[in-house]
């Protein structure tokens, strides 16, 4: 009676710890997912007529970076430089990291393809998107009699 | 190899540590800036990542060989938006290195494009070339 019953109660415990625990984390606001293991990191803004995606990419020119928008997928892509390599060069530090990198983000909705703004200023990316009219919530006007 | 390539090139930011119980005065995050720092046979050649900072954002001193670096980052959140997701704060970037005498601290260039710091500290005259033949006997 005793271990069968004391067992299980444990488990049933703690898993409702879990769950309290994860609630406590989803309560304090939107998705956060800081320190994303993917380059470039994404802040994302939306409402109701389109999205706002800004992402860091200090010491990447423009014609270095493609983006591309189907329906409803964004992609980054590009490639970071190094120097040029100089003889005798010896290297002190080295946290700056070089190479291609592609990021696709999963739009919540269909984007119109042919009006996407984007903007690189000071090695801050904004990308702007309009949602699709076909996609736009549609307003049901309710009738009384 | 291209997918592990993808990751390394993304390094959380990092914060300041608040030295002695002193603030800051601005109201915003602070970032330790990544740094490449490296030497040629003429020069010191350090590139720092302030995303977000141009010429005018960017304050550099020199004091007693410290070098300070100050990057005041100002983003506006775009109006009428809500933020859904996020993988990163915005701040400025701040940042202090201790060089040696050997560099020609009226000499130092400093060039802001693309969020990219880049500076070039000339080597002073005699830290240039000390190299000392060795002769068999």
């Amino acid at each position: 009676m005793y271990s069968r019953f004391r067992v299980p109660s444990v488990w049933r415990e703690m898993g409702q710890l879990q769950r309290e625990m994860n609630h406590l984390f989803e309560a304090t606001g939107g998705k956060r997912a800081l320190g994303s293991p993917e380059f470039p990191a994404i802040n994302l803004w939306a409402n109701e007529e389109g999205q706002f995606i800004r992402a860091e990419m200090p010491g990447i020119k423009a014609n270095d970076i493609n983006i591309d928008v189907t329906a409803d997928t964004l992609t980054i892509s590009g490639n970071r430089s190094h120097d040029e390599a100089v003889e005798n060069t010896r290297y002190h530090r080295q946290e700056r990291r070089y190479g291609t990198f592609t990021r696709i983000v999963q739009l919540p909705f269909m984007v119109n393809t042919s009006s996407v703004e984007a903007n690189l200023k000071n090695g801050v990316l904004d990308i702007k998107l309009q949602r699709a009219e076909s996609d736009k919530p549609k307003k049901i006007a309710v009738k009384s009699e | 190899m291209a997918k592990k390539d993808k990751k390394a090139l993304e390094i959380p930011k990092q914060e300041v540590i608040k030295a002695d119980e002193m603030e800051r005065t601005r109201d915003r995050r602070c970032y330790i800036p990544k740094t490449d720092i490296y030497e040629t046979e003429d020069e010191f050649i350090l590139i720092t990542d302030v995303p977000g900072a141009d010429q005018d954002s960017v304050d550099i001193t020199l004091e007693k060989n410290v070098l300070s670096i100050n990057a005041f980052v100002d983003s506006e959140i775009p109006d009428g938006y809500d933020r859904i997701y996020s993988e990163y704060e915005g701040g400025d970037f701040q940042r202090s290195f201790r060089f040696s005498d050997e560099i020609d601290q009226n000499k130092i260039k400093a060039v802001v494009s693309n969020g990219e710091l880049r500076l070039h500290m000339p080597k002073a005259e005699p830290a240039k070339a000390k190299k000392i033949t060795v002769k068999a006997a």
